[in-house]
């Protein structure tokens, strides 16, 4: 029962994670919350479709469809949140005046709600449909398997819980950092997400590894510690890289600070108060 | 730009049906039986790019995880995937079930002495 609280709690971690970070860094734009809803609703929808998928022997995601599907939907939440902190360089000062001025959401622009939609829904679907499919292959084993999906459950909503505790503790940062900092975390998640899918680009055999321990720190911080894993999700830590994840860390890094100086809108260095 | 040119590469190997398992790499085998993996030591050789084929003899569901690989993978209950890891430098690679973390194994990487030509 243990066991499987702790497998599924490592599984919910992830996307219990990025959802905080994106749930904090869109602060004060109004609406957000029915948007990161519906997308842990698809998300939750999108695991279950592909964990039945994933049992069947026919299907392609038994093979190296998975890794494709895995590295498909790590590069569109890179994409999405790009473009949530490009828009936010462009208009967060703004949305940080407001918030500070009246403690209310903000209305105005185009806002990135497809972005934090997206981002949310891949993030649930991912390490979701591996929890389904967990959940499932205990459910019906018989036996103990009770006792096993309430230990299941339980490390889902240790996982969650552990994702507010984030959440709260970004809302304490002072409102003057708090936008650059969130922007900085976003960052570093997206250049981490990159580099996990280059790992399963290189796995299909479609990218070269160019190098596989480009340093090796496990002896310093292991991957599989508890420590190891949230510096994992949250900076992309990586005990053991190969080259290409080097090479997709850093350059998702400097893309997107690229984007964000260059999409800087002259208004919002303006608006300083 | 660059995502958005990766994304056409992956819509193009999607219709043309993974030419990437036609290579000829050499290729190692691992089964799991009884919620083991078998060998639990897998013996390759360095510097060479490898295809492993896992194997999964079992009913349940089995995730192959390896962070010292880079490599995740699920293998559904009498199911068969295949991955490639490598080119690899001398060493163990240690790699787990991240269903059961009580089994596990690993990648012995041997250094290649004889060459040939």
């Amino acid at each position: 029962m243990f066991a499987t609280a702790v497998i599924l709690f490592r599984e919910v971690l992830e996307a219990s994670l990025i959802i905080a970070i994106v749930l904090g860094a869109s602060r004060g734009i109004s609406n957000r919350g029915r948007w990161v809803a519906g997308g842990i609703a698809l998300g939750l929808l999108g695991a279950s479709i592909v964990a039945m998928l994933a049992n069947l022997a026919s299907s392609v995601f038994s093979g190296n469809g998975q890794a494709l599907l895995n590295a498909v939907i790590l590069l569109s939440a890179v994409a999405m949140l790009t473009w949530h902190n490009v828009w936010m360089s462009a208009h967060g000062r703004q949305i940080s005046s407001e918030v500070k001025a009246v403690g209310s959401n903000v209305q105005s622009g185009q806002r990135p709600m497809t972005a934090l939609l997206i981002i949310t829904m891949v993030a649930v679907m991912r390490e979701g449909s591996e929890a389904v499919l967990f959940l499932w292959a205990i459910a019906t084993s018989g036996e103990q398997s009770m006792n096993m999906v309430i230990g299941g459950l339980g490390g889902v909503v240790v996982g969650i819980l552990v994702g507010l505790l984030l959440y709260i503790g970004l809302l304490r940062i002072p409102t003057r950092h708090f936008f650059s900092i969130t922007s900085w975390l976003i960052l570093l998640l997206a250049a981490g997400l990159a580099a996990q899918a280059a790992s399963f680009l290189n796995q299909t055999g479609l990218l070269p590894s160019l190098g596989n321990g480009v340093w090796n720190t496990s002896n310093i911080l292991s991957q599989n510690s508890l420590t190891g894993q949230f510096m994992h999700i949250l900076v992309g830590y990586i005990a053991r890289p190969s080259g290409i994840q080097v090479v997709f860390y850093v350059g998702t890094l400097l893309s997107i600070l690229l984007l964000m100086r260059t999409r800087k809108s002259p208004s919002s260095i303006k608006g300083n108060n | 730009m660059r995502i958005s040119l990766l994304l056409s590469i992956l819509v193009g190997v999607f219709s043309i049906n993974s030419p990437v398992l036609a290579a000829d790499e050499p290729q190692a085998v691992l089964q799991i039986e009884h919620q083991q993996f078998a060998p639990n030591q897998l013996s390759i050789p360095a510097g060479a790019k490898i295809k492993l084929v896992i194997r999964n003899l079992d009913a349940v569901p089995v995730e192959f995880e390896s962070p010292d690989l880079s490599r995740e993978v699920i293998v559904r209950g009498h199911g068969e995937i295949t991955i490639f890891v490598g080119p690899l430098e001398p060493g163990n690679y240690q790699f787990f079930n991240d269903f059961n973390r009580e089994m596990q194994g690993s990648i012995a990487v041997k250094p290649v002495t004889n060459k040939g030509n």
